[in-house]
């Protein structure tokens, strides 16, 4: 698991992917901090990161996508599987260094914006500060929605041969489970069922984390989540088998 | 027994692929498996590899069933897959330690060293796989094949779309590696067989048309060449 974990990684960083979606992600997160007027932190003058965390899921949805787009997908094209699958490992292990390289990427991705938080704890009024408990949520739920977003874009990297087409069925999965089914929970006339849909998105889960009470359903959830995408993605990559 | 073959068989759809196949291979022979396009030779090549499952039958490596012991027999087998699939971006050091990496190989870097030398890949070992010629690249492919010392060697169609020099200097590299391996290569063309092989599996329409040595095929019919035999065993009615 950990020689193809290895390998992601390097391919990451051999194909600018990795530099790209850092910095990508660091430059729209840090236009909508401090640059747009009216709504930076400065403007709202509340000493929180949650400008970053209400925009960082939408910006994810296509990072994430991208990163996972030829996971499986190159593998398939190029015909490459057919060796990694001949060898003395596992598929589960394959398909898990291959995610884990995609969530240890993402994180690292995150981890530029702790510059953010130190500038706003350093900026903010002594005695109120920021909130450190919520900031922490805010992260962890964050890394579980893009852990989340992960596993949707590897299950859709194993349906197609093709990234492009990979690409646009992870967005649309990873809209649908954290954006639609949040919505649906607004709809009036859909009354309890609209709840209870709302129940199943991401962003239920990823808001109640963010407010800094770590409540285990949610965790659950996540986790529940994401072993449900790579158990889908397991069952397409053995259909060779079948 | 390096590879043991009964009554194997694979179906895609309602398609026959591979139509009740066996054979034996003893350990230390270089075998042709020889047959025309879509023959069954690649699917029967995935099945030993542990690519897919067979539909019906057994196969065994070393003894060992692939049905239930496919991690152990991948081991032991080393595969170059038809088209040689290769990461472009990668180099070629690079890919031959990751080789070794999934391979579980204990100590990659004499692994490394080792295939290297086998393939003669020394004055490309520092290149990027895509700027390779076809020939290295095909030796990429078989130094990887090679690089956990397995003791079978599948191999399909090692030599397709090289040119005549590197044509030759590929079956040399094959022949010296069937020294101390067993080696089962698939391949169209009837003269490569005649280079490198002691036996011929001929396979037609998923069925196995004639198993002999070499001299045995040939004792066949003395006055035809391989070529009019292969022709024989494999064309029929209709498509002659």
């Amino acid at each position: 698991m950990w020689e193809i974990f290895k390998k992601e990684i390097r391919s990451f960083l051999g194909s600018f992917i990795a530099y790209i979606v850092m910095g990508v992600f660091l430059i729209i997160t840090g236009i909508f901090m401090w640059l747009i007027q009216g709504n930076n932190v400065l403007d709202l003058g509340v000493a929180s990161l949650q400008v970053m965390f209400n925009i960082a899921p939408y910006i994810l949805i296509f990072l994430v996508s991208a990163i996972t787009m030829r996971s499986l997908s190159e593998e398939r094209r190029l015909g490459t599987i057919e060796i990694l699958t001949t060898r003395p490992v596992s598929d589960i292990s394959i398909l898990m260094g291959k995610y884990l390289a995609a969530v240890a990427l993402i994180v690292f991705t995150l981890l530029p914006t702790l510059f953010y938080y130190y500038t706003i704890h350093s900026l903010a009024d002594p005695l109120q500060g920021i909130d450190t408990g919520g900031t922490w949520g805010s992260y962890l739920g964050l890394i579980l929605l893009a852990a989340s977003y992960a596993s949707i874009g590897m299950f859709a990297s194993s349906l197609t041969d093709n990234q492009i087409v990979s690409l646009i069925i992870s967005m649309v999965l990873c809209f649908f489970w954290y954006g639609v089914l949040n919505l649906l929970g607004d709809i009036k006339a859909l009354d309890a069922i609209g709840k209870s849909l709302e129940w199943f998105g991401l962003d239920f889960h990823y808001q109640s984390i963010s407010r800094g009470v770590l409540d285990t359903r949610d965790i659950i959830y996540f986790l529940g989540f994401i072993a449900t995408f790579i158990g889908g993605t397991k069952l397409v990559f053995e259909s060779r088998k079948w | 027994m390096s590879i043991q073959v009964n009554h194997l068989s694979k179906r895609y759809g309602s398609q026959m692929a591979v139509n009740d196949i066996s054979f034996n291979i003893p350990s230390g022979e270089i075998v042709g498996f020889l047959g025309p396009n879509g023959a069954g030779k690649s699917t029967t090549m995935k099945i030993l590899t542990g690519y897919i499952p067979a539909s019906e039958g057994d196969a065994f490596v070393c003894g060992l069933n692939l049905n239930t012991d496919s991690l152990a027999v991948r081991k032991l087998v080393g595969y170059l897959p038809e088209h040689n699939p290769l990461y472009l971006d990668m180099y070629v050091t690079e890919y031959l330690l990751f080789a070794a990496g999934i391979a579980g190989v204990k100590n990659p870097k004499s692994a490394l060293e080792k295939s290297i030398e086998l393939t003669q890949l020394a004055p490309e070992r520092n290149k990027k796989i895509s700027q390779l010629s076809k020939g290295y690249r095909q030796r990429v492919g078989l130094a990887q094949a090679l690089i956990h010392d397995p003791q079978v060697l599948i191999l399909d169609e090692p030599t397709s779309g090289l040119d005549p020099n590197q044509v030759v200097e590929m079956r040399n590299v094959i022949k010296n590696l069937g020294k101390d391996k067993t080696v089962l290569l698939s391949t169209h063309i009837m003269q490569e067989v005649e280079a490198m092989c002691n036996r011929v599996i001929l396979i037609n329409k998923g069925k196995i048309v004639a198993d002999d040595s070499l001299q045995g095929l040939k004792n066949s019919s003395p006055s035809e060449s391989l070529e009019s035999i292969f022709r024989q065993l494999t064309s029929h009615v209709g498509n002659i």
